[in-house]
């Protein structure tokens, strides 16, 4: 059997639904906090290791790049934090119907910016 | 029931409780985390740095890392095993992964307690 099936593989005509870009991004939020691992760990270390470290941790993540890159950490730990309690909804079959599948995708979304935001303006 | 024999390495069912697990006890301990850091008045060098002389602070915080390290090995291991075709490039990535995790592992006790 070898049928002339339409392959939809091509990522510019997959129309990912909400669920969906909820996932991948869960993907790709934790590779990218597992890849900033060594840095949050330094940077647990600058914090603890004296005042010295401390306080030029403290300059350094004051700078604008510094800031960016922090929130860019942040909404990644953030969506990832709320996607996985999504999925441990959905274990525990909370959510199991299409409409609260794709209430709680927007609430994931939502509420992760706005953790970011709170997190950010806390922070300076 | 189909009488058939179960084949493969068994380690699906238990890392997929372990990453619910960890991710379970991971949140606790942030939501405590911000929670205390949320409360304090004013927080600088002095207050963090008495939260993390307490021992059982700096025990539940290893647990807390070493929970995180096993939940990216087995994030990892899934992302890797999804996109990587090539045998010996995932074998590669797979090691380097691990090994990673072991060395953070090992700095994360010097840093909690070579403060």
């Amino acid at each position: 059997m070898n049928k002339q099936r339409p392959k939809h593989l091509s990522l510019h005509l997959i129309r990912l639904p909400l669920p969906g870009i909820v996932s991948i991004l869960h993907r790709a939020s934790g590779a990218l906090l597992f890849l900033t691992l060594p840095l949050l760990l330094w940077m647990l270390q600058c914090s603890l290791l004296s005042i010295e470290t401390y306080s030029e941790l403290i300059d350094n993540l004051h700078r604008p790049a510094s800031k960016i890159f922090l929130l860019m950490v942040l909404w990644a730990f953030m969506h990832h934090f709320c996607a996985g309690l999504r999925y441990l909804a959905v274990d525990m079959h909370w959510i199991s119907d299409l409409a609260s599948a794709r209430n709680s995708s927007k609430v994931v979304i939502a509420v992760s910016l706005a953790l970011t935001i709170f997190a950010g303006v806390k922070l300076w | 029931m189909v009488n058939r024999v179960v084949t493969g390495a068994h380690y699906g069912l238990r890392d997929w409780l372990t990453q619910r697990i960890t991710a379970v006890l991971m949140a606790a301990y942030l939501v405590a985390l911000a929670g205390y850091l949320l409360i304090q008045p004013y927080l600088d060098y002095d207050v963090w740095t008495a939260l993390f002389s307490n021992q059982i602070v700096r025990t539940v915080t290893l647990l807390f890392l070493l929970g995180m390290f096993y939940h990216a090995w087995v994030g990892m291991r899934d992302i890797v095993m999804d996109y990587v075709k090539l045998a010996g490039v995932r074998l590669v990535i797979h090691v380097l992964v691990i090994l990673a995790l072991i060395l953070y592992a090992i700095w994360s006790v010097e840093i909690l307690w070579g403060m």
